[in-house]
């Protein structure tokens, strides 16, 4: 009977059938767990290119100098009793070259020596010994031991950021210098220490003496506008939508705003704050206010939508009890469900607040991206924000400057992972099953 | 009295008047509380709002009502040939030139002013000490106009000082005369609580009206210089010289280059993220251990947390030279040549790089709608016989295909509208290419490029970004309410 014979038949071309699709059920599991690799992949990559370029920047090299503040120098005329401006006008880097000079033999009269001798320092030594001058005079006439910045090209080559085998008239350091250097490291009076100037400095054309001070400044007092700004407004928003608001056009409408709004490009916000704050408004450019207004209206969407997620958490019978013990409806919200949102709030705002601190693209526009070498006093002082500051740096040519810029994103980077941690504790901490 | 003092004169009298409504309606009653409406706070709130709400807002109409008064009162102050034979530009400068010397001569002491009333030349040096540069040395009738201004800021600014804390204590008597124990405070307080939560949910709104005026008004001055068809249909991008066969115009801007690169870029970008993320979303929705699972998706959503301008420095550093150096190499194998065949800003750099941004937008969208995908389906498509691979592409898949259309989409609108990744990677070159590995530029490179440095808005120069602006503003917003629309639509489907 054919019904005899074709089951074997069917089960052997079944039998290659199922191979055929556990071979591809095999594909396509692997496709997926290629597909993860591929992300983490570039996540360790990312990661790893920054910190093997950044990890550096927390060193500087320096040199230990016995510089003789002599008045001769400082104070020639003994004018500094009556006009305190000479000491802020002296020639320090003078000071340091002989110290140098005097360190390595040098004689006073070898022009050729002394210029790689002075070029070996960095432009930096001229405000320190100035402000080591000015803060205590009596220093002037003795002698003291200073650690005072290399110049950056000193730097590079102490780091070995530099081939020494491109031919000497290619490269900025010069043999002569580079044995000085050898000779410097070997006696420890040249040495890598932790760079504190990356957290003191503002910017500066020089890599050595440039920091993140004026930065940080700007950005704390951006973040601390934005919470004083969008917390509160975002809060209010998303109770009423959420509690008050009877379900019509006009609130539809503003739901659909708010997930639009969540959605438009920084760069838009930007364009807006020009327009807005300082055009129409007059607000002064480059100010942190400006740059806080925004970055308010650009978080708002994220803290209302948290904010709304959380409200909508709090079980209705929190509520219903509430109202059934005579509380009005205002009351209810704020004395029982608000403070049971709360942490959701909380969560939120950090993350919203995580976001703007990122955020570059819409404060290129109101003029952030001004050089800032002093660090900012008020909201309306010229400031600029650690990630444009990051962007100013990403674009300068030297080497010591790809350095400061992946140390500057290590910084920011330690920032944002702080920020989100503390939103993921919260949330494990006051997370509550009703 | 500034503003800043008076607010604080005023956050006083509030305190007071909330001490006293609190103290006074208790005392109504005797001590009774019972017997009172609302609960004693509510009484100091109300006699609170009543003192501060009228008079902040006559203060802040006031402070934006009196600058156009006062400015429109000086320029008709001006002499009668000055309004005659200037431009308008003329004339906003000299009305700033008065308001500088205004601010200038508060700071400086009698004799100086004496000084300047002898010789009008000795103003400019004079101001300059106390740190006001004047543009151009003074004129005698701009010191008189000056000292007028300022008679006339501090008159404005005595009567509102006057005006705005009689309306704060008329407020607080007033409000202090009604209570009484029937008065429903706590009604009435709760009312200005809802208005100040309606006020800030406008405020999302307002938003959209600031950006749709801002882009609107600008533009309309950009296509009163340059037609409407050259910039919607130019295929060059050249904002800095007119053209030599048209030395009327300003410069050509042609949208077309930068729609392609952006278009371009974002393609790249969504080529790389778009399998990479939904085989993540589909292997963890599916075969992952709730383990592997949570550890793998945060650690993806990392990369989502990370500043784009991190992935612009990245690009430009890392991806960039390493596909340059690839391609000489490769090119060095084939043709003997080193000469590099991808140059280190392309569109296959900046594409990768963001694509890698979008992974996890792609990922988390597209699981939570694989997840969200009813079990039964599954179930019976599993108890049929069919492999896990099969029922994913066979039934859950076009389940969710609309879901994950939607993701899709608004990932799309993201890599359209990303900056600081383009800028650092792509380029600043626009023109029309179909080679992934040559440098092409987007309209946010463009829109950042037309406005950092010092900018006028009067030139089109810079009056284009706002253009360009409305155009990424007008994409991203259709992308995003289809999006949201096929998603709202698909949920309800399982609800």
């Amino acid at each position: 009977m054919t019904t005899t014979a074709t089951p074997s038949a069917k089960h052997k071309i079944n039998d290659s059938n199922l191979k055929r699709r556990y071979a591809a059920e095999f594909r396509f599991k692997l496709y997926g767990i290629l597909a993860i690799s591929v992300g983490l992949i570039f996540l360790a990559l990312l990661l790893w290119s920054v910190i093997s370029k950044g990890y550096t920047a927390f060193q500087q090299t320096e040199i230990k100098l016995d510089i003789e503040f002599s008045k001769s120098v400082i104070d020639p005329d003994d004018l500094a009793a009556e006009d305190p401006d000479v000491l802020l006008t002296a020639n320090y880097p003078i000071l340091a070259k002989d110290a140098l000079a005097k360190y390595l033999g040098i004689d006073k009269k070898d022009k050729i020596n002394l210029k790689m001798v002075n070029s070996m320092l960095s432009a930096g030594t001229r405000t320190q010994l100035r402000n080591m001058v000015v803060e205590d005079p009596s220093i002037i006439g003795t002698t003291q031991t200073v650690w005072v910045l290399a110049s950056g090209n000193v730097d590079s080559v102490v780091k070995g950021q530099f081939s020494l085998e491109i031919d000497e008239s290619r490269r900025p350091v010069k043999d002569q210098q580079v044995s000085w250097i050898q000779r410097m490291q070997k006696e420890g009076v040249l040495k890598k220490r932790f760079n504190t100037g990356i957290f003191i400095f503002g910017a500066s054309s020089r890599p050595e003496t440039a920091g993140i001070a004026a930065a940080m400044v700007g950005s704390l007092y951006m973040m601390l506008i934005v919470l004083v700004l969008a917390l509160p407004i975002g809060v209010a928003a998303s109770i009423y939508l959420e509690e008050f608001a009877t379900k019509n056009r006009f609130t539809d409408l503003i739901e659909v705003n708010i997930n639009n709004l969540a959605a438009v490009p920084s760069i838009v916000f930007g364009l807006l704050g020009l327009w807005a704050f300082i055009n129409v408004a007059g607000l002064p450019r480059s100010a942190s206010l400006v740059g806080g207004l925004v970055l308010t209206l650009m978080t708002l969407p994220t803290i209302i939508i948290a904010t709304r997620s959380a409200l909508k958490a709090v079980p209705p019978s929190i509520r219903t009890a509430a109202l059934g013990l005579g509380a009005s409806k205002m009351q209810m919200v704020f004395h029982h469900v608000l403070p049971l949102a709360a942490p959701g709030i909380m969560t939120g705002t950090i993350i919203g607040l995580a976001q703007a601190l990122g955020e570059t693209a819409p404060l290129l526009l109101i003029g952030m991206v001004a050089f800032v070498a002093d660090v900012p006093t008020t909201p309306l002082d010229p400031a600029t924000a650690l990630p444009v500051q990051i962007f100013m740096w990403a674009n300068e040519a030297e080497r010591a400057f790809v350095e400061r810029t992946s140390g500057a994103i290590l910084i920011l980077l330690g920032f944002l992972l702080i920020m989100n941690i503390t939103a993921v504790i919260l949330r494990k901490r006051f997370e509550r099953r009703w | 009295m500034n503003i800043s003092s008076l607010l604080l004169v005023l956050l006083a009298l509030a305190v007071i008047g909330y001490a006293w409504g609190r103290k006074k309606s208790s005392a109504t009653v005797q001590g009774h509380l019972s017997k009172l409406h609302s609960r004693l706070g509510y009484y100091g709130s109300y006699v609170a709002l009543a003192t501060f709400l009228p008079a902040v807002i006559v203060l802040m109409l006031w402070a934006s009502v009196a600058p156009t008064i006062i400015n429109n009162k000086l320029s008709g102050a001006l002499p009668e040939e000055l309004k005659q034979n200037t431009s308008d530009a003329e004339r906003s400068l000299i009305l700033n030139s008065i308001y500088s010397i205004a601010t200038g001569l508060d700071l400086i002491n009698e004799d100086e002013k004496n000084l300047i009333n002898q010789d009008v030349a000795n103003l400019q040096p004079i101001l300059q000490q106390h740190g006001v540069v004047l543009a151009s040395p003074g004129q005698t009738y701009m010191v008189d106009l000056a000292t007028e201004l300022n008679h006339w800021e501090k008159n404005t600014r005595n009567v509102q000082t006057v005006v705005v804390i009689l309306i704060a204590l008329a407020g607080l008597i007033a409000s202090i005369a009604t209570l009484k124990p029937s008065l429903r405070a706590r009604n009435r307080v709760e009312l200005v609580m809802l208005g100040a939560l309606l006020l800030a949910s406008m405020i999302a709104i307002l938003t959209t009206v600031g950006i749709v005026l801002s882009m609107i008004s600008e533009t309309i001055h950009f296509f009163g210089m340059v037609p409407l068809h050259e910039f919607f249909f130019g295929t060059v991008w050249d904002p800095r010289f007119a053209a030599a066969d048209n030395p009327d115009a300003v410069g050509q801007y042609g949208l077309i280059p930068l729609l392609a690169g952006t278009l371009y870029i974002a393609l790249v970008a969504m080529l790389f993220a778009v399998p990479v993320g939904l085989y993540s979303a589909i292997y963890m929705a599916e075969y992952a251990t709730p383990k592997v699972r949570s550890t793998v998706k945060p650690l993806l959503e990392v990369l989502a947390g990370i500043p784009t301008i991190v992935y612009g420095f990245f690009a430009m550093v890392t991806v960039g030279p390493f596909f340059r150096d690839l391609s000489s190499s490769l090119n060095n194998l084939a043709t003997g040549e080193v000469m590099p065949f991808i140059q280190a800003q392309s569109v296959l750099t900046a594409g990768i790089v963001m694509g890698i941004m979008l992974i996890p937008f792609v990922s988390s969208l597209s699981d939570d709608i694989i997840t969200a995908v009813p079990r039964s389906l599954r179930d019976g498509s599993l108890g049929l016989g069919a492999t896990r691979s099969e029922t994913m592409r066979k039934v859950i898949l076009p389940a969710a295909l609309p879901g994950v259309v939607g993701a899709l989409l608004l990932t799309a609108s993201r890599a359209i509208g990303e900056t600081m990744i383009v800028v650092l990677a792509a380029g600043v070159a626009a023109r029309l290419s179909l080679n992934p590995f040559e440098p092409m530029t987007t309209v946010t490179v463009k829109i950042v490029n037309q406005l950092t440095g010092d900018n006028e808005f009067t030139s089109p120069q810079t009056l284009v970004a706002f253009a360009l602006g409305i155009t990424l503003f007008t994409v991203t917003l259709a992308l995003n309410v289809y999006a949201l629309y096929i998603v709202r639509k698909y949920r309800e489907q399982y609800d």
